[in-house]
């Protein structure tokens, strides 16, 4: 019950240091943020790491693979896909000077 | 690992990864931070895929962490398909990308939440709290997952775009979710029992179908900006069941990231969430407004005309909308308006927030084409600016440039933000037939004295213009 408040405080403050950091990306960025966040949500493999390597059953096993693999498509996947949406933005600043 | 670390130091251990999960916290954030602007935008993301890595790399160090085939074979084919996908896909399909990665990561929280549980039948039980979150968990995770594979359906056009509704949806929908929280409470009065594990993720599964299906397809960049929350929220309710803060924090920051798009959009299109979750909206009947479009004449012009009026313009504005990006005319357009630069005329994009079919998608669209971001003018920046315009290109837009929204209050978008056209002094519309548009609803502007039609598929009217330019 104790860590599940301590967890509580942790949330509501990062939900307010989202609010506050992503409230200032412009429009034009909308997209790239919501590839990005959604490579960063991808943070869940931390999770299935621990569970696939726990070595607790094979279902436990099988379920955390499931887990690694689709965590890991959307970490690389959202990551490159950012990347090169923000390559193709970057770019311009060098033919304008 | 044993081998290479003396165990004294193991004792250290949990504190220098949880030192270092705060480092990845900083990284994530100070990486969001540089999304603020174009120029710092590429190093924001590469800061947070550092910080991915660094929390991954971490997590292995971990001594309960025993088995490494199945972690390197899933992060091998993860990380193949991931890049693969990445590489190949056209920015146009960006928004179907999206909805399927943010599927795939509500997939994994799901699981992510499942496995502790198989964890836990093998070992000792949880305490209630845990296992209350754990279903929660599961729930968020798994209407992630099929709403947002419905979603990418619909998108892609593998199913049909339009709202599928049937007779007492909602009860249905609001039944289902009753019998999953009854779902978790009977997880919490038998927690070793597996029925209700499967009862839970099974209604979730359904849940999001329906909840999905149910939505039009021009609510589909809400839905997304929501799917995209609800992902976030997953990973962290994730990281409530297997205590861990770097899943909490991160999955609150994609949580707030998603609401915020969520609510730009809703307000984009003057709806509010509720009735675009939960109402219908679109196509048949509403769109009766008068009858009186008999008597209205239009004007229309080839592309001398167009060419002669932008070429002698001071200031020209481009409104793209989505029809521009199916006609795959970004790169047109820019060689239009390179030419028409070349010739001393100003010209501007002004995007309406809905323009493409997700937050920001015809800006990524127009960047791809090589159209300068300094050129790319939002909806309040640029309504202030058609009434000095000479000539306004609206091209494979519709509603947003729909003055109904603004005069007409029996109109079905009235009250919906829209880019102020009509206040230059000639606008000329680009358009394929004189079909209305997405939302179904007759377009006045199309009828005022200073709107001019150019009939045609966009990318053709465009290339034709192109060359008449160059003849003047």
């Amino acid at each position: 019950m104790e860590s599940l408040i301590f967890n509580l405080f942790i949330f509501v403050l990062a939900c307010f240091v989202g609010f506050e950091v992503i409230s200032k990306v412009p429009t034009t960025l909308h997209t790239p943020l919501m590839s990005g966040a959604n490579a960063i949500s991808g943070i869940t493999l931390v999770g299935a790491l621990a569970i696939a390597g726990s070595g607790s059953g094979t279902a436990a096993t099988i379920i955390g693979f499931l887990a690694i693999v689709f965590a890991t498509i959307n970490v690389v996947g959202g990551f490159m896909v950012t990347d090169r949406m923000l390559e193709m933005f970057k770019k311009k600043r060098e033919d304008e000077a | 690992m044993e081998i290479f670390i003396p165990d004294s130091w193991y004792s250290f251990l949990p504190y220098f990864v949880e030192l270092a999960y705060l480092v990845a916290i900083v990284l994530f954030i100070l990486g969001l931070k540089r999304l603020s602007s174009p120029a710092t935008a590429r190093s924001g993301n590469k800061l947070a895929s550092l910080g991915m890595l660094l929390g991954v790399v971490v997590t292995l160090l971990d001594r309960e962490i025993i088995s490494f085939e199945y972690i390197l074979a899933g992060v091998v084919i993860g990380s193949l398909i991931g890049a693969a996908v990445a590489k190949k896909v056209e920015m146009t399909s960006m928004p179907e990308l999206v909805a399927l990665f943010n599927g795939f990561g509500g997939a994994a929280s799901a699981l992510v939440a499942l496995g502790a549980w198989f964890r836990m039948a093998s070992g000792s039980v949880l305490p209630g709290t845990d296992l209350f979150i754990m279903g929660l968990s599961v729930l968020i995770g798994a209407v992630t997952f099929t709403g947002s594979l419905i979603a990418f359906g619909k998108l892609n056009g593998m199913l049909k775009g339009n709202a599928v509704v049937f007779p007492l949806q909602n009860a249905f929908n609001q039944l289902l979710l009753l019998a999953a929280v009854f779902g978790i409470g009977w997880l919490l009065a038998q927690p070793m029992e597996l029925a209700p594990v499967l009862l839970i993720t099974g209604i979730s599964l359904l849940l999001g179908i329906l909840f999905v299906i149910r939505i039009g397809g021009a609510d589909m960049p809400v839905v997304i900006s929501l799917l995209n929350s609800l992902s976030g929220i997953a990973a962290s309710f994730a990281g409530f069941v297997i205590d861990n803060n770097l899943l909490i924090v991160s999955g609150a920051l994609v949580g707030a990231a998603g609401l915020i798009l969520t609510n730009i959009m809703c307000k984009s299109m003057n709806r509010s969430l509720m009735s675009v979750l939960f109402a219908r909206f679109g196509g048949s009947g509403a769109a009766a407004s008068g009858g009186d479009n008999g008597d209205k004449s239009i004007r229309e012009v080839q592309q001398t005309d167009v060419a002669v009026m932008t070429a002698y313009a001071k200031r020209v504005i481009v409104v793209p909308g989505y029809g521009l990006a199916v006609a795959q005319a970004q790169h047109v357009i820019r060689e239009v308006a390179d030419l028409l630069q070349k010739k001393g005329v100003d010209v501007r994009y002004g995007i309406h927030p809905v323009a493409g079919r997700m937050p920001g998608h015809m800006n990524v669209l127009l960047a791809e084409a090589n159209v300068p971001y300094s050129q790319l003018y939002d909806m309040e920046e640029i309504n202030q600016e058609f009434f000095r315009t000479d000539v306004v290109l609206v091209i494979g837009a519709n509603d947003v440039v729909n003055p109904q929204a603004k005069n007409n209050p029996s109109s079905p978008i009235y009250g919906m933000p829209i880019l102020n056209v009509e206040d230059a002094k000639q606008v000329v519309v680009f358009k394929r037939s004189m079909n209305p548009g997405y939302a179904g609803i007759e377009n006045d502007l199309f009828y005022n004295e200073n709107t001019y039609m150019y009939f045609g598929d966009a990318k053709n009217t465009l290339e034709d213009l192109v060359r008449s330019i160059k003849e003047l």
